[in-house]
């Protein structure tokens, strides 16, 4: 392994494992899985609520469309979980446990150790996407319509959306250098800004034109339509993609991911160094 | 021959944040306003295989020295190098090549256990897995860690977490290591280790270099090849403890004990005296008044003056000079 590998990949290993002992050592290891598994449970339940609140108003009764909705929140639990741990590594370690002017300053790349750090928030989201869309399946008669030929596709589609969830994380990461502890509607309004542009809870076409245009900018549009093509059976809600075929939504993913990932970086540099040259690098705040 | 540290012309100054939303009347206890110069001028060269200190009072720049030179701060101006690299320009190799430690302070992850924080740290590095384990065995021995090894960081006294930190500093057997006071807060026992470890480590082994920051004179005194005595961001002085003390012995030192001065005005600029400082006591109602005077001339006019204030001299010497009167005749105040 060259020596910038190896510095990334020690990065890695030691900030999930430390992510890792810190997110499943909170509490007894059987009250962590039934938490692990309740949780996204209840997140079932809401979205039936929520549909159920909206078919009595809106009338409409359309089961290809509770499945949209609910493959599309499934998948969204990605988004606030891999946003949340990213974003909160500065803060964590910094104000709580005072630990990152140590780890800022030994020889890492401090990038790869906040993706290292959110790796098991992913890892966590993952299995509660799948308890989700299980519990979807099983319970809640959402039909899923699986081609194993299209399995290389989901599998790329599914690695460039995480890929670009850290990317903009270490966006949020690097504005954390220069924010204090009381930020964190950052983390919670730029996942709620994403659940309503992306075609999350309603196509895209339910959007004004200027809300669209938003979200075609962001790559997790593509990501969301594309998992759902893959997983559901066709259908005919209008999401204002249809006229590209799967391979052109997998390239504009790619495209706006390789986008994103570059901003990551200008960003978290540009924050780095202002944090530095400010002196806000290990600051703490005690309001 | 190239130094350790090397420091040109720094300048390192904060300004104030700027507030997005202004208040209207400043009142509010903030930060203070206007731009803080935390350090100026500030040119140093430190050898390798020097144990260097830094001594100064609370706001001197101590800190802010050691944070630009770990690469945690960028300098206002100046220049600082750490092992031939530029801190501003080139940080990775000198993270290769440092560690630090700030005593007083308490990180660590509370969930981990004191072996796993410190193994975490050490393969940041990339110590090998053998290696790692070996030290810290043996730093665990040495600082009384040993049977807190397995507990985990939250059950952890303020000062054994302080000394967890101290082992997390050497796992890394860095070229160079910064001290930040490194034994505030500990108890006489675990100090004492502590120093004996931290000159036996510089000492014992070829080209390592140590810079530690105190606020105790006599630690200074005892651990330190070279002293810079550092005041509002300056250097004001940087010798060996022994040519420090020379520097002042053509002065006279004297120490008074008194009752309680209401008012200790009279003495600056008094003629004859160079410098002094004034401790009360308020538990014994006293106070202790150290004098560096050019001769012993001013001597009656002191303690006149102290008896034109009704106060009454317990004792008057005259003694040796100290690092403390060092400090004093540079400074103009005591340090603790
Ligand atoms: N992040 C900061 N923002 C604004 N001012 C700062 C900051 N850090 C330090 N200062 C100011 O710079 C000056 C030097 O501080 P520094 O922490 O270096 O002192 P020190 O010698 O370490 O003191 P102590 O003995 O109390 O630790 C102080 O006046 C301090 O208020
Ligand atoms: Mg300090």
């Amino acid at each position: 392994m060259s020596s910038a590998a190896r510095i990334h990949w020690r990065s890695f290993k030691w900030a999930a494992w430390l992510g890792w002992e810190m997110d499943s050592n909170w509490t007894e290891p059987w009250l962590f899985m039934v938490y692990s598994v309740i949780k996204p449970i209840a997140g079932a339940f809401i979205l039936v609520l929520m549909y159920t609140v909206f078919a009595l108003i809106g009338q409409f009764r359309d089961p290809d469309l509770f499945s949209y909705i609910y493959v599309g929140n499934a998948f969204f639990i990605f988004v606030g979980n891999t946003l949340f741990g990213t974003f909160q590594v500065i803060q964590s370690d910094r104000e709580w446990y005072q630990t990152l002017r140590y780890t800022y300053i030994s020889p890492i790349s401090y990038y790869t150790y906040i993706v290292g750090r959110a790796a098991s928030k992913v890892a966590v989201a993952a299995l509660a996407v799948v308890i989700t869309l299980a519990f979807g399946a099983l319970a809640l008669g959402v039909r899923f319509e699986i081609n194993l030929a299209q399995l290389p596709i989901f599998a790329a589609a599914f690695v460039l959306g995480l890929f670009c969830l850290v990317s903009i994380g270490i966006c949020l990461a690097g504005i954390s250098f220069m924010t204090a502890k009381h930020t964190h509607g950052l983390a919670e309004g730029i996942p709620g800004i994403f659940y309503v542009f992306c075609g999350v809870l309603f196509p895209l076409t339910a959007l004004p034109e200027w809300a669209q245009s938003v979200g075609r900018g962001i790559p997790l549009t593509y990501w969301f339509d594309l998992t759902r093509r893959l997983l559901l059976p066709p259908n005919t809600i209008s999401t204002g993609l249809g006229f590209f075929n799967d391979y052109e939504i997998l390239a504009l993913l790619l495209a706006s991911s390789l986008i994103f990932f570059l901003m990551s970086i200008g960003i978290f540099k540009l924050g780095e160094f202002l944090a530095r040259r400010a002196g806000k690098i290990d600051m703490t705040t005690s309001y | 021959m190239d130094f350790a540290i090397e420091t040109k012309d720094l300048l390192r100054i904060f300004k104030p944040s700027r507030k997005l939303f202004k208040r209207k009347n400043p009142n509010g206890n903030g930060a203070p306003e206007g731009p803080v110069t935390a350090l100026e001028n500030v040119t140093t060269q430190i050898r390798e295989g020097e144990l260097f200190g830094l001594l100064g009072p609370n706001g001197a720049g101590k800190t802010t020295l050691i944070k630009i030179l770990c690469t945690l701060l960028l300098p206002t101006a100046g220049h600082a190098y750490v092992a031939g690299y530029d801190v501003a320009k080139d940080p990775f190799p000198i993270r290769e090549k440092i560690n630090m430690v700030s005593g007083g302070e308490t990180s660590g992850y509370g969930l981990l256990t004191t072996r796993e924080n410190i193994w975490m740290f050490s393969q940041f590095y990339g110590v090998p897995s053998k290696v790692a384990k070996a030290r810290i065995d043996e730093l665990f021995k040495t600082f009384g860690l040993w049977d807190k090894r397995d507990a985990k960081v939250r059950t952890l006294s303020s000062g054994q977490r302080q000394k967890m930190n101290m082992v997390r500093g050497f796992v890394t057997d860095p070229e160079i290591l910064f001290l930040d006071e490194p034994t505030l807060g500990l108890d006489v026992n675990a100090s004492r280790v502590i120093r004996d470890y931290v000159m036996g480590w510089v000492r014992r082994q070829k080209g390592k270099t140590i810079l530690l920051t105190t606020h105790y004179m006599m630690e200074a005194d005892e651990m330190c090849d070279r002293i810079a005595i550092i005041d509002h961001g300056r250097i004001l002085a940087c010798d060996t403890p022994e040519n420090l003390r020379r520097g002042i012995r053509k002065d006279t030192t004297f120490r008074l004990e008194v009752d309680t001065l209401k008012s200790t005005s009279m003495f600056t600029g008094m003629r004859g005296v160079k410098n002094f400082s004034a401790k009360n006591d308020i538990a014994n109602n006293t106070t202790s008044l150290t004098f560096i005077l050019e001769d012993e001339s001013p001597v009656s006019d002191i303690l006149s003056s102290i008896q034109s204030q009704g106060s009454k001299i317990h004792y008057l010497q005259k003694s040796e000079p100290t690092l403390e009167d060092v400090f004093i005749s540079m400074v103009g105040r005591g340090l603790e």
